[in-house]
């Protein structure tokens, strides 16, 4: 008979504590961050230079084909070769803002190009300059229109952060390896991690709800 | 000392990319099989399957892969298992899968118009004829590019069966960067395996998707 002891895991808390809020802290800093990587990423795709367009693309293939733990890899020990050494928390941020940058752009872009020609012409008609154009009158409908799958994006990458704890970021996989090594309870320990992983996306899924129209396209 | 030539480095990885590919594939067929069970019995419309299902989606939505597999992995163990890493990775990959496609499929399914089962119930088919000559071949044609879409998902999440031990691709990278020390080189050619892989599905989904949407 398996017998399961949440006890000890569970006594472990503060630990857990300190895994939940590096979590959450890599997914804020790399979801505010990857998004403008990715508006900037479809405004350059819709109305950039040939060659930005060309680089762009690139760029949103090579990391929507490539898995995010050889991407973060990548970053953590390959980078140091070119002479640039990273903390793990940092290595981690910057491999989310990269990986988010890219879905990000092909989510926004899609919302860009729905813009119906008639606002364009209309703001043009008005003389607002290209960027005052993109920024004020195709942005905020754009980003409403993409919102939900914005909203998964930065679901799919907060889970996807806890392949951070293989490069010793102390986030929440982390703090439930750390535990498991002290008691051997390793299947509760993962229990419990997926257990406040599934909070933590149920709960960022009402934060952007609320937060993206108030903050982001001026609603109520 | 050994010396690792380019060619070495390159030869090693594509002898460990075939396992990224048997179990992309274990997974994929398994995760479709288990998926398509799950989808008829929502379908079917047996007593709770409706909630039990969409609980097991979210469940396999809302936590991490890395976590999926771990959970197999020492769950299996503590069940008295001894089985190895590709073992446990094939079964939480197919988990994986099977909730994904499942939710998929049924978004097909669902586009399909109810006069199409209202009719084929008033020509007094039963349900498993009614899927079969009237909902799934129309709803197949829909399922296609967003499937071959989410294999590009698969063959990625496969890279994290490394963490348990599993010698596929990224940790035959891994092993030979321990030997070679050079990481950039190696996780390069290792990110450039897995696009060549990834992108021609990628492309492929894309051009479904295109011809699909010119044929309605």
């Amino acid at each position: 008979m398996v017998q399961l002891d949440f006890g000890a895991v569970l006594a472990e808390w503060p630990m857990l504590l300190r895994g939940v809020a590096m979590t959450s802290a890599l997914t804020a800093v790399s979801a505010t961050l990857g998004l403008a990587l990715g508006v900037g990423g479809a405004w350059a795709r819709s109305a950039g230079p040939a060659w930005l367009k060309a680089v762009v693309g690139l760029y949103v293939e090579l990391i929507r084909n490539t898995p995010f733990i050889v991407q973060l890899f990548f970053v953590f020990f390959g980078l140091p070769g070119l002479g640039v050494k990273l903390t793990p928390e940092l290595a981690s941020t910057i491999a989310m803002v990269v990986n988010l940058g890219a879905y990000a752009t092909e989510i926004v872009r899609a919302g860009v190009e729905a813009t119906p020609r008639g606002q364009v012409e209309a703001a043009q008609s008005l003389a607002l300059t290209p960027t005052q154009v993109f920024l004020r009158v195709v942005l905020p409908p754009s980003l409403r229109r993409v919102w939900p799958a914005i909203t998964s994006q930065i679901i799919i990458v907060m889970l996807g952060s806890a392949v951070c704890g293989q490069i010793a970021t102390q986030e929440l996989s982390y703090a439930a390896n750390v535990i498991q090594s002290r008691n051997f309870r390793a299947f509760e320990a993962c229990i419990v991690a997926a257990g406040l992983y599934l909070l933590l996306a149920v709960a960022l899924r009402h934060v952007l709800n609320r937060l993206g129209p108030r903050l982001l396209f001026g609603g109520r | 000392m050994v010396d690792f030539s380019l060619w070495d480095i390159l030869r090693n990885l594509l002898l460990a990319a075939r396992w990224t590919v048997a179990l992309s594939l274990t997974a994929f067929v398994g995760g479709g099989l288990v998926g398509l069970a799950l989808l008829i019995v929502r379908i079917a419309g047996v007593k709770g399957a409706r909630q039990g299902v969409a609980l097991y989606v979210q469940l396999f939505q809302g936590t991490p892969l890395l976590m999926q597999l771990f959970l197999a992995y020492f769950g299996l163990a503590l069940l008295g298992a001894d089985v190895p890493a590709w073992v446990a990775a094939a079964l939480a990959l197919t988990l994986y899968t099977s909730a994904y496609l499942t939710e998929i499929w049924r978004g097909c399914v669902e586009a399909i118009p109810r006069g199409q089962w209202e009719a084929s119930s008033s020509l007094a088919l039963a349900l498993g004829e009614q899927l079969r000559h009237v909902i799934l071949p129309q709803a197949l044609r829909l399922a296609v590019p967003p499937t071959v879409g989410f294999a590009v998902q698969v063959v990625k999440g496969t890279a994290l069966a490394s963490v348990i031990g599993f010698i596929e691709l990224t940790k035959a990278g891994t092993m030979i960067t321990n030997a070679t020390f050079r990481p950039f080189t190696v996780y390069a050619c290792v990110a450039m395996m897995y696009f060549a892989l990834c992108f021609p599905l990628s492309a492929w989904s894309r051009s479904l998707e295109r011809s699909l949407r010119r044929v309605r």
